[in-house]
């Protein structure tokens, strides 16, 4: 999916169409519950939902634009993806590490992010072939690439350590509502017209941009010179400021200068050691979404006319779960949460190797996957932000994401092996046991908490 | 900056990009008019009788702008520049063989485009309808009009395009036993049994027996021509490099699409003539890249789509690699014969 890499935790990115249920579900938390999250956060959600409204409108009419607009032949699409894969990789790292260089680099970088995916837009309407369409694309997800640590170092930074977990439920909630709500307005586009592929393309520049604006507006700068851990901030935003962390304080190296050097040494920090390799284990036994959407299909029977819906069923129980279970993190441990979501998935598999077919099977296989994606995206960020000192957190971030993207790659790669050697049962099965493995593994390994926050 | 000013700055912004938006959306709709009127130049269209069993006829899906665009309409296949008889049944993609249609279709729903299969009769009223799980893009039906096939892309969840995969389903007409996938059915390559999640099928053509067809299998990024056998639904791949294949009405040759190195990414193919007893292919004249899944006018002459002014226009060249490309008529696409 559009994201696979770049955000390889977030399903809503492949949603096609959306259910009429996804503003309303945005609004009922926001309106209880705003005194909780801070200004930035929700800053920020607005930025990604908009932003999300912009991509996903492409994304849902792309393979349409290929085949009817410009009679392409889709199939040959996306040869250079592994290779993208890697590079995408190597964006996220160094616009995690440039964000945390200068002054206010969160925002600026991110920005520059924003930036480029909305300038990908209007090219889209000058690229009649695969080759610069491709290169739109790649664009456009260098722009994903770049943004995605410095936006999650912003948005723990601007929540107070007992608050993490709820603050990326919230911005996760909101950039999966605008997820679905794209393909809508995609879509509505090209019923009132013919073939209105420039309008839509056109259209989903202008939200572009007035994303990018509400970032350049409303979401304050933070402050990321060099400084002790324990020093508050002299200008302090009218939000709860990154205060000194519980976790970060407790390492001597804690307040290193944002050089390379010092990003790299962050896997000498235990906790954040710990969560690397959590993550990337649960991520090498973490299969893909198509390959989930596939299994359903064929195991459990879904109609082919479901399929290009399926998507929808993980991005709606994401939507609806990313804030509860984002507070229940912060209530429970963010660890347990996050192992929790993993045993969800566990279960998903679990039930994609019954041979019993209910017609709410599928359901509950998508309601589980919504809810795996719902108690780990956003909540391994927050667990992640713990172990990282505020001068590295985006470098930190950037690098727990990678790690993961690149053991999901890895993971679909061999997934994809197993089911051409031993079939699909076989292959979901030894990934259900390397799963459960790793995540037994995981609890032994968690992060322990020692601070006032739990971890 | 205070708040205030942040405030007015982004309501005049949003103003201006609101503006722009809505300009373009309008001028995409108005483009909806305009095709609603028939072009000074154009093919004459009227409305009128359109059956599949008239012997000498050409039928194919207009393009020209106008009140009967994207319609079936009929013209002599002696004459297919002569003025056209629409009827009243828009289909996407259409083939037709013994009284027998296959219409695919675009249904507009509230949230997003869903298609369908339907199965026609010689009058062109529905017998069977299919869901068809993604967008249309080839369509076939046997010799004998028992049999249908038609072939969907399927994805639209990938911006990468990895996912992006064919569906290639068969329908006994007679019966209304449906294959929605040839996933299901036994691959036999290169003498071996083989298994694949990144299989995908398109091009469907059959034989007259009620029993042979052909197809495109894709696996691993190459494409090989298979046999499929619907008594034993089984697969075996007999040749390389293969996509789109239609089988001769004598069922000796198989024209298709034969992606050549060296040429673009976008426009890789050359039409190509295989003949299935010694396996030699043939280079047809067409110098360009085609990609469509011709039809045998007889078994001398292919006709085919290339893109036109108006979508798409029908060209032809003889089947033995002499002569050259010709175009035979413009703004139509998916052409079937009438025998």
């Amino acid at each position: 999916m559009y994201v696979a890499d770049s955000r390889a935790s977030t399903p809503a990115a492949g949603a096609v169409e959306a259910p009429a249920s996804a503003e309303g579900a945005v609004r009922s938390y926001t309106g209880r519950r705003r005194a909780a999250v801070a200004p930035t956060v929700l800053a920020l959600g607005t930025v990604s939902l908009i932003t999300d409204v912009s991509s996903e409108m492409v994304t849902a009419v792309l393979p349409l634009y290929l085949v009817a607009g410009l009679g392409l032949s889709p199939l040959g699409f996306g040869l250079l993806d592994g290779v993208y894969n890697g590079f995408s990789a190597l964006v996220r790292l160094a616009g995690g590490h440039l964000a945390d260089r200068g002054r206010g680099g969160h925002k600026w970088v991110a920005g520059l992010g924003y930036g480029i995916s909305a300038l990908c837009k209007p090219l889209l309407l000058l690229a009649h072939g695969l080759t610069p369409i491709g290169l739109v694309l790649a664009a456009d997800r260098t722009g994903k690439g770049l943004r995605t640590a410095p936006r999650d170092a912003l948005i723990s930074l601007s929540s107070t350590p007992e608050n993490q977990g709820r603050a990326f439920g919230v911005h996760r909630a909101m950039d999966t509502a605008g997820a679905l709500l794209g393909p809508l307005a995609a879509f509505w586009i090209l019923r009132a017209t013919v073939d209105g592929y420039d309008a839509v393309f056109t259209v989903s520049f202008c939200v572009a941009a007035v994303g990018v604006l509400v970032l350049v507006l409303f979401v304050p700068n933070t402050r990321t010179s060099p400084r002790p851990a324990t020093a508050l901030h002299p200008n302090a935003n009218p939000h709860p400021d990154p205060a000194p962390h519980p976790g970060a304080a407790r390492h001597p190296a804690a307040a290193p200068r944002p050089t390379l050097r010092a990003a790299v040494a962050l896997l000498r920090h235990q906790s954040l050691r710990r969560i690397t390799i959590c993550a990337l284990l649960l991520g090498l036994a973490t299969v893909s979404d198509s390959f989930v959407y596939l299994l359903l299909q064929r195991r459990l029977g879904v109609p082919d006319r479901w399929f290009a819906l399926l998507p929808l069923g993980t991005a709606a129980a994401f939507l609806l779960l990313a804030v509860p279970l984002g507070r229940l993190a912060d209530r429970v441990g963010r660890w347990h949460v996050f192992l929790a979501g993993h045993g969800a998935l566990l279960l998903a598999y679990a039930l994609l190797l019954t041979s019993w077919h209910g017609t709410a099977l599928p359901y509950a296989v998508l309601l589980l996957h919504g809810s795996f994606y719902a108690a780990t995206d956003g909540v391994l960020m927050a667990a992640a932000s713990a172990g990282v000192p505020p001068e590295l957190r985006s470098s930190g971030l950037a690098l727990v994401q990678t790690g993961q993207a690149t053991a999901r790659f890895v993971c679909s790669l061999g997934f994809g092996a197993a089911w051409t050697l031993w079939g699909d049962r076989t292959a979901l099965t030894a990934s259900a046991v390397a799963l459960a493995a790793c995540a037994v593994f995981s609890f032994t390994l968690r992060p322990r908490a020692k601070g006032t926050a739990p971890a | 900056m205070t708040a205030r000013n942040r405030i007015l700055i982004l309501v005049a912004a949003v103003l201006a990009l609101a503006a722009v938006a809505v300009t373009s959306v309008l001028h995409a709709s108005a483009r909806a008019e305009r095709r609603d009127q028939a072009q000074a130049g154009g093919p004459r269209v009227t409305p009128g009788e359109v059956t599949l069993t008239t012997p000498g006829r050409l039928i194919f899906r207009n393009m020209a702008w106008g009140p009967h665009r994207d319609e079936l309409t009929t013209v002599p296949a002696s004459d297919p520049s002569a003025p056209r008889t629409s009827s009243s049944v828009k289909c996407l993609r259409f083939y037709a063989a013994a009284g027998t249609g296959v219409c695919l279709q675009a249904v507009h729903g509230p949230i997003s485009d869903t298609y369908r299969a339907l199965i026609l009769d010689a009058h062109l009223k529905e017998r069977d309808r299919y869901a068809v799980p993604g967008i249309p893009s080839r369509a076939r039906v046997s010799p004998t009009g028992h049999f249908a096939a038609w072939t969907a892309f399927v994805g639209g969840d990938s911006y990468a395009g990895t996912n992006f995969s064919t569906r290639a389903a068969i329908v006994d007409v007679r019966t209304g036993r449906l294959t929605p996938t040839l996933e299901t059915f036994h691959i036999v390559k290169d003498g071996h049994p083989y298994t694949s999640p990144d299989v995908n099928f398109w091009g469907v053509t059959f034989a007259s027996d009620d029993r042979t067809f052909y197809a495109t299998l894709a696996t691993r990024g190459k494409t090989y021509l298979v046999r499929g056998d619907l008594t034993t639904n089984t697969l075996t791949t007999i040749h390389p490099n293969v996509e789109c294949p239609s089988l001769s009405p004598d069922g000796t040759h198989i024209a298709y699409k034969k992606r050549v190195p060296g040429l673009p990414k976008d426009a890789p193919w050359h039409l190509y003539v295989l003949n299935l007893r010694t396996m030699h292919e043939t280079a047809l004249a067409e110098p360009r890249s085609v990609d469509d899944q011709a039809v045998w006018k007889n078994p001398q002459t292919i006709v085919y789509a290339l893109p036109g002014d108006y979508g798409a226009d029908l060209y032809t060249v003889p089947s033995n690699g002499t002569g050259h490309a010709r175009r035979i008529t413009t703004a139509a696409v998916s052409p079937a014969y009438i025998g």
